[in-house]
């Protein structure tokens, strides 16, 4: 499927998806945190998309927003597609888990949790995944200070 | 008589057992926690951790061409393949065309850089599973190709060969004889590979059958490289996003369906073959011209997102960067195979036995800088 008729497919599906104007390498769209595991289970269900293979997870600190962003490939189909959520919510950001979808999110996301301390819903065993248990904060984050180590706000 | 089983009168009870991190089967620092009843394993939890650096972070204080030099100390096997993933997103993201020398040097070293992991990988393999020689076998031919790297680039590992628009210096005069010579010795040294480890019976009935992953699996737990190949998905991402020489060349993408320890086995054994054909090809078409374009001293990426995957000897090598237009990433991902293909390991090895967990932990190739970065 092209990159159009992608846009379109999902545009029908009324959840307040935003498509990025910037020209970019890949597709890429916003979608609010609510909607987040309803529009992943059908990114892989629906046949014309089946973007099965989620090569890439990655937690990002823009600042005022904490996020997650996901990159998703069609084996079948051979398409691309990246997928954003955000909150500004830094204190206690939560998303939906998606590792009922792809199992490989489930590493990935505690690796979020672990540097950025987003939580996500319905993860079998969130927990911090490189540091030790008893580490505070959240290193990669903006905020983050660890003087020691040369990192400074 | 006895009517009731042996596990009805005698009570099995479920234990935990650390595997690592100081284990010579996990090649690094990687400690496996196993849930154990008896012999069966029934859980298998990868604590990560010991030797994180978090290279992400210092990526978001450093310059572009200092990241060419943090990302060898990941995947170190496949030292000069990470050099060329950041050097390629660097490129693109300047649309900066280097010359066609450059990419097929590029591609050359990352084929023998290839080779050199997979040949390590089958002597340490053949280690685990109890075959000492093919350690010595290994590292015999792998040391013709650190020495031809030794020559071009002064480095035997960690390359940092690769810049951001070309190469560091240009080859060595010796280096295309030092090739062939390389190329011609190691098409003999390899079939005894196979009659050394691959047909013997002790390896094939520890391997045959033993850590199946399905198709739909690999693909679920985002595996690459030769791991998923073994379960017959197709991958390979010098075929289906090319880059440098590998967009105009023809080589074969080895796939079998198996999915079993063996499948994986024999997925890198051909590979090594398909390196060698595909550094034959090239070997005397290394086209005349620069070995570098000239970039800024400071280089600036300009504002947006960039993505690039490349081939390691492991699988898939991803590098997203945000820029904001500054001399360093805003936030730098790197998508290592390794971490990818750990996560499988449970799905593989649940019911399986301890010896088995050697044996499955080994194809799937760890280097454990990569998995921790």
């Amino acid at each position: 499927m092209s990159n159009q008729e992608i846009q379109e497919n999902l545009t029908e599906l009324n959840l307040g998806i935003v498509f990025s104007e910037e020209p970019a390498q890949y597709l890429t769209l916003t979608v609010p945190k609510e909607n987040l595991h309803f529009l992943m289970s059908k990114l892989k269900l629906v046949r014309e998309l089946s973007f099965d293979y989620l090569f890439c997870l990655t937690g990002v600190d823009w600042g005022l927003e904490l996020g997650v962003v996901y990159h998703l490939e069609s084996t079948t189909h051979r398409h691309n597609l990246v997928v954003k959520v955000m909150t500004s919510d830094r204190e206690n950001p939560v998303f939906d888990s998606v590792q009922d979808i792809w199992q490989t999110a489930n590493f990935h996301e505690m690796e979020v949790f672990d540097f950025f301390g987003i939580k996500f819903n319905n993860h079998p065993n969130l927990k911090r995944l490189f540091l030790p248990k008893d580490w505070t904060g959240y290193p990669l984050r903006k905020d983050y200070d660890d003087p020691i180590n040369m990192i400074i706000k | 008589m006895i009517t009731t089983k042996i596990e009805d009168r005698f009570k099995t009870e479920e234990y935990f057992i650390n595997m690592g991190p100081q284990h010579p089967a996990t090649h690094g620092v990687l400690r496996l926690i196993l849930t154990i009843d008896g012999e069966i394993i029934k859980n298998v939890e990868p604590d990560l951790g010991y030797i994180h650096r978090s290279i992400e972070k210092m990526c978001e204080r450093d310059s572009y061409q200092q990241i060419v030099h943090l990302t060898d100390r990941m995947d170190y096997l496949s030292a000069h393949i990470n050099n060329e993933a950041v050097c390629l997103v660097v490129e693109n993201a300047l649309e900066l065309e280097v010359p066609e020398r450059v990419k097929v040097i590029r591609t050359i070293l990352a084929e023998l850089t290839r080779i050199s992991s997979h040949a390590l990988w089958w002597g340490v393999m053949g280690m685990d599973v109890g075959a000492l020689t093919t350690f010595m076998y290994a590292f015999r031919d792998r040391e013709l190709i650190n020495d031809i790297f030794e020559e071009t680039c002064g480095a035997r590992l960690t390359m940092n060969y690769n810049i951001p628009g070309g190469l560091m210096f240009d080859i060595h005069p010796n280096f295309v004889k030092r090739v062939k010579d390389f190329i011609a010795e190691f098409k003999t040294k390899l079939p005894e590979y196979d009659t050394l480890l691959t047909n013997n019976v002790i390896f094939q009935k520890r391997t045959k059958g033993v850590g199946f992953l399905s198709r739909e699996d690999a693909i679920s737990f985002g595996t690459s490289g030769p791991v998923a190949r073994g379960s017959g998905y197709s991958c390979d991402v010098r075929k289906h996003h090319p880059y440098s020489a590998y967009t105009k060349m023809d080589f074969k993408e080895v796939l079998r369906t198996a999915g079993d320890t063996l499948a994986r086995y024999e997925v890198r054994i051909q590979e090594m073959w398909e390196s060698v054909a595909m550094i034959e090809s090239l070997i005397d078409n290394i086209p005349e011209g620069d070995y570098k374009v000239a970039t800024k001293a400071v280089i600036k990426l300009p504002k947006g997102e960039f993505y690039q995957k490349v081939e390691t000897a492991r699988g898939e090598l991803g590098v997203f960067v945000i820029s904001k237009g500054d001399k360093s990433p805003y936030r730098l991902k790197f998508r290592s195979p390794g971490f990818s293909n750990l996560s499988a390991l449970n799905k593989m090895i649940v019911g399986g036995k301890i010896g088995d967990l050697v044996a499955v932990s080994s194809t799937l190739d760890l280097v454990v800088p990569d998995i921790d970065r």
